[in-house]
């Protein structure tokens, strides 16, 4: 109690000097080393919604891949080099134009690495988690994604370890883009199921929301 | 543990900020605190994911909703460091320079009582219901779900169960079921009857509905 009562009495370490205490603790006494932290950093970097979205716009252009990553997404998303990390047992959700599908964490922040990358701090904020299994029909409103309420809302909770990717419809308009061009309409936030993929006539920053391009 | 971690559903959070191309990290330290969550579980390996989860879960209330989630990760990775015996919160606190906040310490009864279920016992179609447990360990099942029923949708591979593993060893491993439940039987202000949410569980949790 009275060690409690004297550390209450100390200031508060900041959290730059808290990490480099920890980093520095950990290398000196040998047990990892600057390269094991420079390595996972840049894995981090490296895992892009990019990567998901060229999965998305393989699927839509590509009938049988699109049958393997629904059937096994772990397969069909390492066969495009997405593997790692979170990414050990992913599911591809499918909407359609009667089912939505949007997905979140809970109860921490729990995201597909690979193809996805770590998740933004929106979906890791308090109020994302709470809400958006509870009011779904309110939260994407509020992000800019107006549902008609004849469109079921599948909400998925990363409660264990599977990890999700949302496939979203294709835009109408798309019919003569190519896949590189595909896949510079799949956002993260289409991906997680907060927007729509960006029909392709929306190119202009003024007037797309939330479904504009967030990397 | 009925923690502040378990937040689906709760009510009183405001506005959603989506921040237009935001980068992987806004802060070098937060570059830092990922690579030193990784790099003790995957290298040094002197925790499970589970033990660390858990470990966040153990943040003060306020601590965790106020902080920044590279915070919560730093601060779940020392308090397991120190726990473990692998840094002691003297040092740490000496280079700090300050005092360094870790999370509360683990229930002396964490564990419900549940019986290891090593084979499948649940089949696509399957009405089934969350047992009504509220162990103050680590658990996976989100209070929102307890007591109610859903259905199966789909059966995932075995994984490590994660009440055991944060708590007793990583020997345990169960299938895990997507379980359909209508919004509307969750929560009683909602109407829209066609909405559901799909929750990721351990056969553990789970019963036959009657």
């Amino acid at each position: 109690m009275r060690e409690e009562t004297e550390r209450n009495a100390r200031s508060k370490a900041s959290i730059e000097q808290r990490v480099a205490a920890t980093k520095e603790a950990l290398i000196d006494a040998g047990r990892i080393t600057q390269a094991d932290l420079d390595q996972f950093a840049s894995m981090a970097e490296d895992w892009r919604p990019e990567n998901g979205a060229k999965v998305v716009a393989r699927a839509w252009t590509d009938p049988d891949f699109r049958a393997r990553l629904l059937e096994d997404a772990t397969s069909a998303c390492a066969e495009m080099g997405y593997a790692g990390p979170q990414g050990e047992y992913i599911v591809a959700l499918e909407n359609t134009p009667d089912r939505h599908n949007v997905i979140v964490c809970t109860q921490c922040s729990c995201t597909a690495w690979p193809v996805l990358g770590l998740p933004p701090d929106w979906y890791k904020s308090p109020a994302y988690r709470a809400r958006v299994v509870r009011e779904p029909r309110k939260v994407l409103r509020e992000m800019g994604l107006w549902l008609s309420d004849e469109v079921a809302i599948r909400v998925w909770e990363t409660s264990a370890e599977t990890r999700y990717m949302v496939i979203p419809l294709r835009p109408e308009g798309a019919r003569s883009l190519n896949e590189d061009a595909l896949a510079n309409l799949v956002s993260r936030e289409a991906l997680i199921g907060v927007a729509l993929a960006a029909p392709p006539a929306i190119q202009s920053p003024d007037n797309v929301g939330i479904t504009s391009h967030s990397f | 543990m009925d923690g502040i971690h378990d937040l689906g559903g709760t009510q009183g959070f405001g506005h959603i900020d989506v921040e237009a191309d935001e980068p992987v990290f806004h802060h070098p330290w937060q570059r830092t605190s990922f690579a030193l969550m990784m790099a003790t579980q995957i290298i040094l390996r002197s925790h499970n994911a589970d033990e660390y989860r858990h470990a966040i879960e153990r943040m003060d209330p306020a601590h965790y909703l106020l902080c920044d989630y590279y915070e919560r990760v730093l601060t779940g990775t020392v308090s397991l460091l120190v726990e473990k015996g692998y840094l002691s919160r003297e040092d740490v606190e000496r280079r700090a320079g300050g005092v360094f906040e870790l999370a509360g310490p683990v229930s002396d009864r964490p564990l419900a009582d549940l019986t290891p279920q090593p084979e499948a016992r649940f089949n696509l179609g399957d009405r089934v219901r969350v047992l009504n447990i509220s162990p103050s360990g680590h658990i996976r099942a989100p209070k929102f779900c307890r007591g109610h029923e859903g259905t199966v949708i789909h059966r995932a591979p075995k994984f490590r169960f994660p009440d055991t593993s944060a708590h007793d060893g990583e020997r345990r491993k169960e299938h895990t079921y997507h379980v359909e439940f209508k919004s509307k039987d969750l929560w009683s202000d909602r109407d829209a009857a066609n909405d559901s949410v799909i929750v990721d569980l351990w056969d553990s949790y789970l019963e036959f509905a009657l």
